[in-house]
């Protein structure tokens, strides 16, 4: 049996420094019994080990040495000896021990590292500063009584969140110490040490028992989070009893209590009045907001309305709003609608001269997870809609229409028409007006061929130029 | 209150000018008599969450505050309830009369009201304390909705550029508000939230009668957009990194819990929203008389909680956990995932040992966890009926639903019998 000591029993260097000697030697975990420099049972120093049979400790796995350093925490003494027998078990083959939940040794240490991060959780809850002024300047002191040893581990967190105060955490075990500038440890201290009160503490159980909703009563709940062990330093935790005590009948009061007729009288908000006058663009743009003709409105965002002068000489229309469209509710802003910007540019046309919208003015999709998948509207729907794109064009009287897509061009020129056949040429309609249709910058996007898209793209932009004419 | 700053190292605080003079209800308010209105007046919000969000401390900055990506709940309140941030309201003025709420203009509760300044420095004295995580700050509307909102962004804009504060920050934004105040809004904020208040357009119109489904949806669409395009772009603002999140009341209205897990499954895919929160309608002070008298048990928001749970972590659909076709509401005596199971016995018993993660994931009383486990496990060694003792699964829910190296469940079981066996005790709910 060889006995061995580590100066510090929580330590991961210490610990691994050590294990690495014993594997090195050969030692069997068998043969191994643990001491901490602190345990008065043995003698101080450990005993000689043998002489080394290996000189490479074979590589283990990174999540042991995390998993080592969590369980090192934790007050159990058996802690050093399971370590190094899984340590042992690693080195001689058992590379998928980690994986095995339900081994004696893994499950163990699993659930001692389980408890440990629990602590420490509750730790960086559970602290509750008060400020001591030192030499006009604000310290801020902690007394906390965590269960395993877990200050040192826990104390970068508090530097990272509380980096530009001076602060001390005392605990029973040790203590932490941050200047604003250097984090030291010291032995531990006594809750004399600590501030008795703090100003605040008012102030915060004022705010504790009034976040505290006397209809929903639930103290295990409460008790299984804030275990009452935690209570003692918590300024808050005394006004749990009357809390609790006083809920029902609060709760019995609100609820026999006749409604009041209001006091003082709050004036509401005055709505914008809807100065639109009948019959303007502007009108219809807000009527279309409540439309509810087809099924379409339910899953969707908004109504996307078409944008742009209301004397625009071109009327551009398009399909159907897509996911961004739909989010932002203005036409063409998605990637289709960069792309159709793109080509204008190209055309020598400004947007802003152009009316924009759809031939169906909402968003028509299938979720899919996370993601919404765009579906072409029904005829149905197409034909519920007709009515605003009649109305649109009506209001705004251009000389010509343009289409982007069959959809589009469908609306316009009847059902017979056949986009690729008929595209990128001006064909008068019966009310005087010319009309003109071209593909959807969208089916651009999906031609696979690099080659091909380029050509289609081209294409698009002189069917586009066609415009410049109307305007 | 304040002004007897007791204990060691009292000093002119930054809140002596809220001094403590009594008199009649007309005298000006205290600070803490108007943290103990403006709280109570914000507890109704569930949400308190400060997770999410790129992780962020003080190292660079030499200021106070972090977060790190994991909440922390600094106490429970005797409601159970989580306390993580500072929720309060700007003020409890309201020209909006929404009849589920305790501050709407027809109440005759107590009005208060903070100024940004007060908020700001309980903030930051709370945070010194560790009392919080950071600020959820929401507001009454008053005089206008930029004239509130911009009071908000004022509170989070001191915060981060005066005082160099990295806590958490969420700000409730107002749907009508302007797009440059919203904006504004996400630049300071970790995350903003647009109560959708209630699961179908008929709830709202009935009982938010100003508020407008298609205005909250509008708003969350812009939210969405800013979020994307901010995550899309490393050089892009910031804006709320922590997402979007929005609360639903229920019980106030007629809608099923398949009605309000439609909406938020629509609520998810739309908007991704980090977090729908469900807040059973609860009794308020001085209540509005269209308002149900009963409340609803707490247990039914537990129940959509959990079925929450299941469709965001455990790939269910709302349908198949609220069927069309029957009442439309989860049963309260037995979890969502045993009453999927229970309905489909067919695709039971699951063979540990070789069944997909998806149907793992299926079985009632296995979690995410307990599932990875067994999957790390079973490439290694068969699972055994002990092994599931020790991965301290409850068996006696698991069992008659999964098979083992030694393990069959015996096949005669009636679902109904099953059901008797695995409900849940009534919880002692108080009120119910």
């Amino acid at each position: 049996m060889y006995r061995v000591t580590l100066d510090d029993a929580s330590d991961l260097d210490a610990w691994r420094n050590t294990a690495r000697a014993l594997l090195l030697a050969g030692v069997a975990p068998a043969d191994v019994a643990w001491q901490s420099a602190g345990d008065s049972l043995f003698g101080e120093a450990g005993d000689t080990l043998p002489p080394p049979r290996a000189t490479r400790v074979p590589a283990v796995p990174r999540r042991f040495l995390a998993l080592a350093g969590v369980v090192l925490a934790h007050t159990d003494p058996r802690r050093h000896a399971v370590l190094y027998r899984m340590l042992w078990r690693l080195a001689d083959g058992e590379k998928s021990l980690l994986d095995l939940a339900t081994d004696d040794d893994v499950r163990w240490a699993y659930t001692c590292a389980k408890q440990v991060t629990r602590d420490m959780h509750k730790m960086k809850a559970f602290v509750r500063f008060r400020e001591v002024r030192l030499d006009n300047e604000s310290v801020y002191v902690a007394w906390f009584e965590p269960t395993h040893d877990i200050v040192t581990r826990v104390a970068p967190f508090f530097v990272r969140r509380f980096t530009g105060m001076r602060w001390s955490l005392l605990t029973p075990s040790r203590t932490a110490h941050w200047d604003g500038a250097t984090l030291s440890f010291g032995p531990g201290a006594q809750r004399a040490d600590a501030p008795s009160d703090d100003a605040l503490e008012d102030l915060w159980r004022t705010y504790y028992a009034s976040i505290f909703n006397p209809a929903r009563l639930k103290v295990d709940a409460m008790r299984r989070e804030m275990p009452v062990r935690y209570w003692k330093n918590l300024p808050e935790a005394r006004l749990i009893p009357e809390l609790v005590r006083d809920a029902l009948p609060r709760m019995q009061a609100m609820v026999e209590k006749q409604p009041t007729v209001p006091k003082k009288k709050i004036t509401p908000l005055q709505k914008a009045v809807d100065d639109a006058p009948e019959g303007s663009l502007t009108a219809l743009r807000r009527q279309a907001r409540d439309c509810r003709a087809c099924e379409l409105w339910k899953p969707a965002t908004q109504t996307v309305f078409g944008e742009g002068p209301a004397h625009a000489r071109v009327v551009v229309i398009g399909e159907q709003p897509g996911d961004q469209e739909d989010l932002a509710g203005k036409p063409f802003v998605g990637p289709a609608g960069k792309l159709f910007d793109k080509a204008l540019g190209e055309a020598g046309i400004e947007r802003d001269q152009l009316y924009v919208t759809n031939t169906v003015k909402h968003f028509r999709f299938e979720p899919r997870g996370k993601v919404r998948l765009h579906k072409r509207a029904s005829a149905e729907q197409q034909a519920a809609c007709r009515p605003w794109l009649a109305a649109e064009i009506d209001r705004i009287q251009p000389a010509a229409l343009v289409c982007l897509g069959a959809m589009a061009a469908q609306a316009v020129f009847g059902a017979s028409f056949r986009l690729m056949a008929q595209r990128g040429a001006w064909i008068d309609l019966p009310d005087g007006r010319r009309a003109m249709a071209t593909v959807h910058p969208s089916y651009l996007l999906r031609v696979p061929d690099p080659d091909e898209r380029e050509q289609a793209y081209a294409q698009f932009v002189r069917d586009l130029t066609l415009m410049r004419e109307a305007l | 209150m304040i002004a007897d700053r007791a204990g060691k190292g009292a000093r002119a605080g930054p809140f002596t000018r809220a001094d403590a003079s009594c008199g009649t209800i007309d005298r000006p308010m205290d600070l803490q008599e108007k943290l103990a209105i403006l709280a109570d007046a914000a507890k109704y919000d569930a949400s308190c969450s400060s997770s999410g969000g790129k992780g962020r401390n003080s190292l660079g900055t030499g200021g106070i505050g972090s977060t790190e990506g994991m909440g922390i709940c600094h106490a429970y309140a005797p409601d159970g309830r989580c306390i993580s941030l500072l929720k309060i309201l700007l003020t409890n003025f309201c020209i909006y009369d929404c009849a589920y709420c305790v501050n709407r203009r027809s109440s005759n509760v107590r009005r208060a009201r903070f100024t940004p300044e007060d908020v700001v420095e309980l903030t930051l004295e709370f945070y010194r304390r560790n009392y919080i995580e950071g600020l959820f700050l929401s507001s009454g509307i008053i005089r206008s909705p930029d004239y509130t909102m911009e009071q908000l962004v004022r509170v989070a804009r001191s915060l981060r550029t005066e005082h160099r504060f990295g806590g958490y920050i969420h700000l409730k934004t107002i749907p009508d508000a302007s797009p440059e105040l919203i904006d504004a809004a996400g630049r300071w904020a970790d995350r903003l939230s647009i109560n959708v208040e209630m699961p179908t357009e008929t709830g709202l119109k009935s009982l938010a009668p100003e508020k407008h489904l298609g205005d909250i949806r509008g708003a969350m669409g812009r939210l969405r957009l800013a979020i994307d395009e901010a995550k899309a772009e490393k050089k892009a603002p910031r804006f709320a990194p922590a997402g979007q999140s929005t609360q639903m009341i229920v019980g106030a209205d007629a809608a099923s819990d398949r009605d309000v897990l439609a909406t938020s499954t629509n609520l998810y895919t739309n908007y991704r929203l980090r977090r729908v929160y469900y807040s059973a309608f609860s009794p308020i002070p001085d209540a509005s008389k269209i308002l149900p008298l009963k409340p609803p048990p707490l247990v039914r928001e537990h129940r959509l909680y959990q079925a929450d749970w299941l469709m965001r972590f455990y790939g269910f659909a709302a349908d198949e956990i609220a069927p069309p076709g029957d009442s439309g509401m989860l049963p309260l005596d037995i979890d969502p995932k045993l009453g999927w199971a229970l309905r489909h016995r067919d695709r039971f018993p699951v063979d540990v040992n070789r069944a997909s993660r998806d149907m793992l994931l299926r079985v009632p009383g296995l979690g995410v966890k307990t599932v990875d486990k067994m999957i790390a496990m079973r490439a290694h060694k068969r699972i055994r009926y002990d092994d599931l003792v020790r991965l301290r699964v409850p068996v006696r829910k698991v069992a008659p639903f999964v098979e083992t190296v030694d393990h069959r469940p015996r096949g005669d079981r009636e679902s109904l019998a099953l059901r008797r066996d695995l409900r849940e005790p009534a919880q002692p709910d108080l009120f119910g």
